[in-house]
């Protein structure tokens, strides 16, 4: 188990966006999140490496354990834990730098690479993010003249490069084409051997074919987390399958 | 048929009042133009003013207007910055920061007469520099810091919130993160207005007119203490306050079409960086 939620509520001032979520994030598997719009899966995803924390006018109650200590503790430093705790944004965005500086962006950070480490360690992250082969030639291009699913991918080995030991997702693919978007799920099998993944998602499909875990939001609480086969075949909660077999949402 | 006619008429008065606007703008420029060029030389840029100004150049004028901007740019640029940066970035919303903001948009209102007096009171007497470049630079500091700030604002408002998530979520603090992943892209913009600001601040006359400006010095100011001559309060003199006002009238003409281009070459370099800016950002 890599992440531990418990008695998770979370507040945009006066409005609980998070009520009363309990969840298992097991190490090296997928767990996809899915849920109709508002639900409070992106709330939830951003309180896993505390970006909530940026946000005015917001609380949190209950506790996340990431190895067993909470992220959330008085001593804790959200820097610190958004070192460990990586995460791919909905729209993909690289920084108008080079596709070389945006890998590289993490590892200066704190400057303790060596020139050769830092080349070493963006070309491992761009091969880990499948893109090595598209882009070796022409690394000192600018990152803004590559194509949508490849800035994606980019931004996959910007977090890989810091080495995080969770990547957290948010819908990495809502705005790709299925070429890109089938790219992108292989990619996430490839990096569940040495990650642990979560993943929200709009796209059912998506959830069932990449995950291992689902969870299902709704208005803000978690209704129902199970394997994904199961999930998808046989709920245990009627709202569960009528979401998953289309019949609303 | 009635109400195309009405909005032809509305259209048709919009369109004059445009017009209107270009025409004195025209008019101006060629009066002074026509009136300036004829003594402008070398010899007018390059030379102090002779003969109890009624003839030699400009040119402790403008360099007087030089060191005063430079005063102006070191003294209103980082604290403008600054003060945008904490306002865009970190300022909580609340009491002061609404104060802070109040303050700000006061200030670009308070007329330069005022900003003069208090120039005189502050950095004249109370500081004891004098009536110098110094005091008068940071005046003009004080006048177009309102802008200044502004426009860092605006500018620091362009750079997508997904620059700064982005470094934040590979365990950037948030100042690493304004600092490598905001600003880099935000000081184009910045620049744009600053300079903006300073063409402003080098046509002042009121707020230097008891701060520094000299009414005639036959040199250059030796130090930040000592007075010094300026463009604007250069022209002023010649066309109010000399003792043979019809016959320097060419040379105040002179005066203030070469006010004129520096103004004009302030406004188009920050056109032209705003330019390469978004080429830039394009790419």
């Amino acid at each position: 188990m890599k992440m531990s939620v418990r008695n998770l509520n979370f507040y945009y001032g006066s409005v609980q966006a998070l009520k009363n979520i309990n969840l298992e994030i097991l190490a090296n598997r997928v767990t996809a999140l899915i849920g109709p719009s508002g639900c409070g899966k992106t709330t939830f995803l951003r309180c896993l490496n505390r970006m909530n924390d940026v946000v005015e006018g917001i609380r949190v109650e209950g506790q996340i354990l990431l190895d067993g200590e909470s992220i959330y503790a008085p001593e804790v430093d959200p820097v610190q834990i958004r070192r460990r705790v990586g995460m791919v944004f909905q729209k993909s965005n690289p920084f108008p730098k080079t596709i070389f500086e945006n890998v590289a962006y993490g590892l200066r950070i704190n400057g303790s690479c060596s020139k050769k480490e830092i080349a070493d360690r963006v070309e491992k992250s761009l091969k880990d993010a499948a893109l090595w082969n598209e882009v070796a030639d022409r690394l000192h291009d600018s990152a803004m003249e590559v194509s949508g699913g490849q800035q994606q991918r980019l931004c996959i080995a910007r977090a890989l490069a810091v080495e995080p030991e969770v990547i957290l997702m948010d819908e990495p693919a809502s705005a790709l084409d299925p070429i890109a978007t089938q790219k992108i799920e292989e990619l996430i099998q490839e990096l569940k051997k040495k990650y642990t993944i979560v993943i929200v998602t709009h796209n059912m499909q998506q959830a069932a074919r990449v995950s291992d875990y689902t969870a299902f939001f709704y208005l803000g609480e978690l209704i129902e987390v199970d394997r994904t086969e199961k999930m998808f075949t046989k709920p245990g909660i009627k709202r569960t399958e009528d979401y998953v077999t289309g019949r609303f949402g | 048929m009635k109400k195309r006619w009405t909005e032809r008429l509305g259209f048709l008065m919009l369109y004059l009042a445009g017009i209107l606007v270009l025409f004195f703008l025209g008019v101006i420029l060629f009066d002074i133009f026509i009136k300036g060029v004829g003594i402008l030389s070398w010899k007018f840029l390059s030379q102090p003013p002779r003969m109890g100004m009624t003839e030699g150049g400009i040119f402790p004028a403008i360099m007087g207007t030089f060191m005063v901007s430079i005063i102006t740019v070191i003294f209103a640029v980082p604290l403008g910055m600054f003060a945008a940066i904490y306002l865009n970035e970190y300022a909580q919303p609340g009491k002061i920061t609404r104060l802070i903001r109040l303050a700000i948009r006061n200030l670009s209102g308070v007329p330069s007469i005022v900003y003069g007096l208090f120039g005189v009171v502050v950095f004249v007497q109370m500081f004891r520099f004098g009536t110098s470049v110094l005091s008068a630079g940071l005046t003009l500091g004080l006048l177009t810091l309102p802008w200044t700030i502004t426009a860092c604002e605006e500018a620091l408002k362009t750079v997508p919130k997904s620059y700064r998530e982005g470094a934040l979520a590979l365990g950037a603090t948030k100042w690493h993160a304004i600092r490598t992943n905001v600003l880099p892209y935000a000081i184009p913009g910045m620049m744009t207005g600053v300079i903006l600001g300073l063409s402003r601040a080098a046509g002042e006359t009121a707020p230097i007119l008891f701060t520094g400006a000299a009414f005639f010095l036959p040199h250059l100011p030796k130090s930040l203490f000592d007075q010094f001559m300026a463009l604007p309060y250069h022209l002023y003199i010649l066309a109010t306050q000399h003792h043979a006002i019809e016959k320097v009238r060419p040379i105040a003409y002179g005066t203030a079409l070469v006010l004129l281009a520096l103004i004009l070459l302030l406004n188009l370099s920050a056109i032209w960086v705003r330019y390469r800016y978004r080429q830039k950002m394009r790419g």
